[in-house]
């Protein structure tokens, strides 16, 4: 038994009530951390003292001027810059490095109340689905720990659904919020591009990254959202777009809703357990009033090649400030400035991290960069006309997560095409721009499966109305991991 | 697109400044050249006339008022720095003699 298990709004009332402090809150996830780490390996860094001596502060402020997320605990993704807390993005290259401010998510989260417990393991630079690419550790699948948690925010959903923190956030760029989200049993929001700023999250591919909420309701998740959204001075792509107030309609009525079913969603190489979990739920979704019709959604089978030079293309570039001058690692003993650069970065970053450094490159080269770069761009433009299409006559598009359910850990770190192939269903969603979450649908061999709800630009309200409505009429958040319990 | 060649992969890997053995470079070129190929199938597609995207929101330019703000403090900004001296960053020479 864990408090863990109540909502945003259960928890409140505990805390109302006088049930237990802020501090018995924060112990909470610091005691559910040493009982179930070392089996989910989910945590680089803790923010103990830090986070009671908050407590105690947040101990004092009236209730009056209290939010719904005051006094909750939350994990960290670690490519989110936190001052004082060390920010690796799991990478030897950033190995000790203390950023000396925080991301404006991280203000946000503190202007919420909330008590920031710990660093959360991914793959390195949030280049991978399975948080194998890590340098540090691999986390593993609470409801399985031969299993991956997906990734790259694999540990941000790994600690919610073992119950270590009821909160987390993730980044996505290409899936990185959602594919772990549906492997893990937990909800995910990957916001529209541009709604929650990227101010202090540390940059893959800046055109497709952003940071979201991981959460076991869908309330809870679009709690957290309202939380960090907003425009932000300090990120020039952030949308000064108004933030609503996402749970207002949450009230389980979606009778009309206009749900499209991309056919390439539920085609060649979706398993057949994942199919089946979709159509029950899109029968669940029809049960409660909404009207589904397949679309087409025709360049998607291009989205993967495009995301990966893009993605590779603006990582190159990105990545290009890691170079042993200024912060982390540092090789040793080197003649030049140039060496200097080559061996830090050659020791410091990982395989992967490497190879898509050196597909960007590549692909920017002069002779390459019309052939590779400018044609992905403008397969891009293609895919997000296909969504601006279908979203003309629709308000939601439904599809899997992910084509599977989550994979052994070993099973498809040798081939880099295979391993990318489980972003197939969550790339496109990153090119067009929009937001989409993953929820709980159902189960296969013990193993969770995600339902991807995608919306319109800035219409996160209609994504969450129904997933919350797909959520109350059915019970597979209500499951918990065996690990839940402690062993 | 063939396949890399293993000069070209050294190459490369000098634009992004990393150092590589003769044995990463055929394991990139091998690895490289899987991508490429699977990266040709966006040549089935017409793209003449087609606007590439960069960023998806019609935001442009994101102006402010020109008004000077207070930075970090220099004292705060060094204390990742590995290596330095009177306050400044330290690095391995640039010229050769």
């Amino acid at each position: 038994m864990t408090l863990f298990e109540r909502s945003a709004r259960e928890l409140q009332e505990g805390l109302h009530n006088g049930e237990y402090t802020i501090a018995d809150l924060t112990n909470e996830a610091f005691s559910r951390i040493e009982k179930l780490d070392g089996d989910v390996q989910a945590f680089l860094a803790l923010d103990k003292e830090k986070a009671l001596q908050r407590a105690e502060e947040l101990e004092t402020i009236p209730t009056g001027e209290r939010g719904p997320l005051f006094g909750l605990p939350i994990g960290v993704k670690d490519n989110i810059v936190t001052e004082g807390l060390e920010t690796t993005c799991a990478s030897k290259i950033l190995k000790g490095f203390i950023p000396i401010y925080d991301a404006t998510v991280v203000k946000k989260l503190r202007d919420a109340g909330m008590v920031t417990i710990g660093k959360l393991n991914m793959d390195e630079f949030a280049m991978g689905s399975s948080n194998e690419n890590s340098a540090y550790k691999t986390t593993r699948n609470p409801w399985n720990l031969d299993y991956v948690p997906g990734g790259s925010s694999g540990a941000s959903a790994a600690s919610v659904a073992a119950g270590e923190v009821p909160f987390s956030l993730g980044s996505d760029t290409g899936g990185s919020i959602r594919q772990p989200a549906a492997y893990c049993g937990v909800v995910g929001m990957k916001p529209t591009y541009g709604r929650v700023s990227r101010f202090g999250l540390v940059a893959y591919a800046s055109s497709l990254d952003q940071v979201g909420p991981i959460t076991r309701t869908v309330y809870d998740n679009a709690l957290l959202l309202e939380a960090i959204a907003g425009v932000d001075p300090n990120d020039s792509t952030s949308a000064n777009v108004p933030v609503p107030n996402y749970v207002a309609n949450l009230n389980g009525d979606i009778k009309g809703l206009r749900v499209a079913v991309p056919k390439e969603f539920l085609a060649e190489g979706v398993s057949e357990e994942v199919r089946q979990s979709i159509k029950s739920a899109l029968d669940v979704l029809k049960g409660l009033g909404a009207t589904v019709e397949e679309v087409s959604l025709p360049h998607s089978k291009y989205a993967l090649a495009a995301y990966y030079i893009l993605a590779s293309s603006e990582a190159s570039s990105n990545l290009s400030r890691f170079d042993g001058i200024r912060y982390g690692f540092r090789a040793e003993g080197v003649k030049n400035l140039m060496e200097l650069y080559k061996e830090t970065r050659a020791k410091g970053f990982g395989e992967e991290v490497k190879l898509r450094i050196m597909l960007g490159t590549y692909s920017l080269s002069a002779g390459t960069y019309d052939a590779y770069y400018k044609k992905a761009q403008q397969v891009r433009t293609l895919i997000k006309e296909d969504y601006d299409k279908v979203f003309e006559n629709y308000d939601v598009i439904v599809g899997p997560t992910a084509p599977t359910a989550a994979f052994k850990i070993n099973q498809n770190t040798h081939d880099q095409l295979t391993m990318y192939a489980n972003d197939i269903l969550t790339i496109p969603i990153n090119l067009a721009g929009v937001p989409a979450i993953s929820i709980p649908c159902g189960f296969h061999e013990g193993l969770p499966l995600g339902l991807q709800i995608i919306g319109k630009h800035f219409d996160e309200e209609t994504i969450y109305r129904t997933a919350y409505a797909y959520e109350q009429a059915t019970d597979f958040h209500k499951q918990t991991p065996q690990i839940w319990e402690g062993k | 697109m063939a396949k890399l060649s293993k000069e070209e992969v050294k190459h490369v890997a000098h634009l992004a400044r990393l150092a590589i053995t003769d044995e990463e470079a055929e394991k990139f070129a091998d690895q490289l050249g899987k991508i490429t190929v699977f990266a040709e199938q966006l040549n089935e597609l017409d793209t003449t006339n087609v606007e590439p995207t960069s960023h998806v929101l019609s935001i442009v330019n994101v102006m402010r008022e020109d008004v000077a703000v207070k930075g970090l403090d220099r004292d705060v900004m060094m204390l990742n720095v590995k290596e330095q001296e009177n306050g400044q960053v330290k690095v391995p020479p640039i010229l050769e003699d």
